[in-house]
């Protein structure tokens, strides 16, 4: 097996809290991504995927920091480099497309003015040879008239073009990592379909990684070939789909997967988690699940389950469910 | 058989073009218009009956709240009418009726954050009799408990509240006024998966202990699948079918609802995708084409269908489709309903 192109081993990310000590918004967070492979992380809202995106990007700005771990890019490591190396990575080997798309584009300019200058980054590219490749990218994610549209402004796009837009920026480099923060949650889900059909074909030719962050399992599940489950900063469980979702090994992934509308007959009770998730400013001192859940413990409260490895899967439970069931 | 509760007749919305300064003087100096109006709802007839739940799925800006909101009395529309047993429930451009109340999609929008939920809760049915001022605090305190609530937190801010909880709130608000059609828009869309499912469990506990009935607007076909008993599926302002949700969605009647199910992603535990999009994009609302609206995404689409838009009409028992070629679909065996693209 090839090594993988993003190696990421207990990654740390702290937030200085006002009247000091910090929230761990990433605590500990391992996993790797082989070339081509789309990995699914999941997880509720505030449990961290968006910070740990930020963290492989670089992009942590005070009072928040990278607290610890290595993060080794094609085979550099990221830790600790300096702003200098990190900006000639950024956009070239590794790539993201942000949450809020209006962060993105920039409303005043045209889409072509704003890829010619994302362009420009890395690359010097006369005028002529600068709009074939912004054409070229934005054909390659689904956009009509590529060349045509490259005049035109953001306002001029409905919300999917925009977010293809966002994308074919993201790709301008050809990098071989690209985090996706939730691209496809605003859109409708006959154009996230569109997307994510384009974007696992673009893998598959192009042997381009995707790091998929969403909060939502279903739309992961068809997609993603490895799942990371994230509660409150810590990936609880990791593996192949196939095998997370059909028999989850931490109680919260099979919380989630029963808590869907599609698990029970129609009218009759959802499977619910009861409570709500902590919050990272008064995390209990053990497993931060451990108040919601079903299988707790007295030792669950003690210390942070460590992560238990077993072939291609991972989980952080003291009592996982059986492998089978 | 039950009997039509409340009823829809021939409701259109039509907004107004937003105009400059500019634009208006020079369309009062008879220049032809440069924008044109947005029929948000085109003719819809609808009937919710008595004690049922109705589901109306469609994509963003398809409608659904706009119709949901003539249901509920909070916007007048352009033509038609809506009633609720026989009386309307708008009269002269205001809200006619309190049997009907609104859960909104953002609970915070809909809470006055300088007002103690406690109060807020109670100023509806205070001011209209349904309870008296000194027995106030007692009714608020059970309907936050009917509502999963400690009754204590009626003394709270809603900036204290989780997502959640504030969803809980708004249905303790709409409930402590008695209705007897409550009208959900996106009341889960915005909560975390785990918490969906808590609410959805509580608006299915109290609508059957009180035997209310209900319009859910969602774009998650999986949750109106879940609550519905008939769902409705809007596509550019119109009803496009309609009928028992069981069959509607194991066996749709129209491409649209059938590209729509076909691109919701659901739980695939194979590992393979289960998703398979609609090619093209909506049209736009403001120039919406002449026949069906769906015609130019349309595999089956036939010259008739660009003529004139089809009506909604009775394909099979209880079940209604507004496409020319339904036949096409409801023709095939259960299970072999395939894409529909030709793509
Ligand atoms: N700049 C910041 N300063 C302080 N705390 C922050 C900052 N950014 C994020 N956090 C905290 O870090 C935690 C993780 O946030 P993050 O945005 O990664 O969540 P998420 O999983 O992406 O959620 P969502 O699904 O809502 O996007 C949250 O508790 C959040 O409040
Ligand atoms: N007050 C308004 N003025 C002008 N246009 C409006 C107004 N309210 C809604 N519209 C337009 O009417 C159409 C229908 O909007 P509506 O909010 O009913 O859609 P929806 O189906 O509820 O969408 P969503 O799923 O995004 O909530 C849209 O094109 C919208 O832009
Ligand atoms: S460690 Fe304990 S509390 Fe945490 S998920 Fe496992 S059983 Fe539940
Ligand atoms: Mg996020
Ligand atoms: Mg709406």
């Amino acid at each position: 097996m090839s090594p993988p192109v993003l190696d990421v081993v207990d990654l740390t990310t702290e937030f200085a809290l006002r009247g000091g000590g910090a929230a761990r918004a990433v605590d500990g967070v391992s996993f790797s991504l082989a070339r081509g492979e789309i990995v699914g992380l999941v997880g509720e809202s505030g449990s961290g995927k968006s910070v740990t995106g930020f963290s492989l990007m670089g992009l942590i700005d005070p009072p928040g920091r990278v607290a610890g771990g290595s993060v080794r890019l094609n085979g550099a490591e990221l830790a600790g480099m300096d702003a200098e190396g990190l900006r000639a990575r950024r956009g070239r080997e590794i790539a993201m497309i942000f949450q809020d798309p209006v962060a993105t584009l920039n409303p005043l300019l045209t889409v072509g003015a704003q890829m010619r200058m994302a362009l420009a980054a890395h690359a010097r590219t006369p005028r002529r040879a600068a709009d074939d490749r912004c054409a070229a990218a934005l054909a390659r994610v689904g956009i009509p008239a590529a060349r045509d549209r490259l005049a035109a402004y953001p306002h001029e796009f409905s919300g999917g073009m925009r977010q293809r837009v966002a994308i074919a920026i993201a790709l301008l480099h050809a990098p071989s990592v690209v985090i996706a923060d939730e691209p496809t949650t605003a859109l409708d889900v006959s154009v996230q379909a569109q997307i994510l059909v384009e974007m696992r074909a673009l893998a598959a030719e192009t042997g381009l990684s995707l790091i998929w962050i969403s909060h939502d399992l279903a739309v992961v599940s068809g997609f993603a070939s490895r799942i990371l489950v994230m509660y409150a900063g810590r990936v609880v469980e990791q593996g192949p789909a196939e095998a997370v979702l059909r028999a989850p090994r931490h109680p919260y992934t099979r919380g989630l997967i029963d808590s869907l509308p599609a698990a029970a007959k129609p009218g009759e009770p959802l499977r619910q988690i009861p409570g709500g998730a902590p919050s990272l400013g008064a995390l209990p001192p053990g497993c931060a699940f451990a108040p919601r859940c079903p299988r707790a413990a007295g030792a669950c409260r003690a210390a942070p389950p460590v992560e238990t490895r077993e072939g291609a899967r991972a989980w952080r439970c003291l009592f996982p469910l059986e492998a089978g069931a | 058989m039950s009997e039509a509760f409340l009823s829809v007749e021939a409701v259109s919305k039509t907004f107004a073009p937003r105009l400059s300064l500019g634009e208006r003087i020079a369309a009062a100096l008879g220049a032809p218009p440069a924008k044109r109006p947005l029929q948000a709802v085109r003719e819809v007839s609808l009937e919710i009956r008595r004690g049922e739940t109705l589901g109306l799925v469609g994509e963003s800006g398809c409608g659904k709240s706009t119709l949901g909101r003539m249901i509920a009395g909070i916007a007048a529309p352009s033509a038609g009418a809506v009633s609720l047993d026989g009386d309307p429930v708008m009269r002269g451009g205001r809200k006619a009726t309190t049997r009907v109340q609104t859960v909104f999609q953002d609970p915070f929008a809909s809470l006055d954050p300088r007002m103690k939920v406690g109060d807020a809760i109670a100023e509806g049915p205070v001011a209209h009799g349904l309870v008296a001022k000194p027995q106030a605090r007692a009714y608020v305190a059970g309907w936050l408990d009917r509502c999963g609530l400690d009754p204590a937190m009626a003394d709270r801010w809603p900036h204290q509240f989780s997502g959640g909880q504030r969803q809980r709130v708004a249905i303790a608000r709409a409930l402590a006024m008695q209705p007897d059609l409550l009208v959900c828009d996106e009341p889960v869309a915005s909560l975390d998966v785990s918490i969906q499912a808590q609410i959805l469990n509580l608006l299915m506990d109290l609508r059957r202990d009180l035997g209310l009935t209900c319009l859910f607007v969602s774009h998650d076909i999986s949750i109106v699948r879940h609550v519905s008993d008939r769902v409705a599926v809007m596509y550019l302002g119109r009803i496009v079918e309609l009928g028992p949700a069981a069959s509607v969605l194991a066996r749709p009647a129209h491409p649209y609802s059938l590209g729509l199910l076909e691109s919701a992603p659901r739980l695939s535990l194979d590992g393979r995708s289960t998703f398979r999009p609609i090619p093209g994009d909506v049209p736009s609302p403001l120039a919406p084409p002449p026949g069906c609206a769906f015609a130019p995404r349309c595999s089956l689409a036939q010259d008739a269908c660009r003529a004139a838009p089809p009506p909604l009409s009775e394909v099979a028992p209880e079940r209604f489709s507004a496409c020319l070629r339904a036949d096409v679909l409801t023709g095939r065996p259960p299970g072999q309903a395939s894409h529909m693209s030709g793509a």
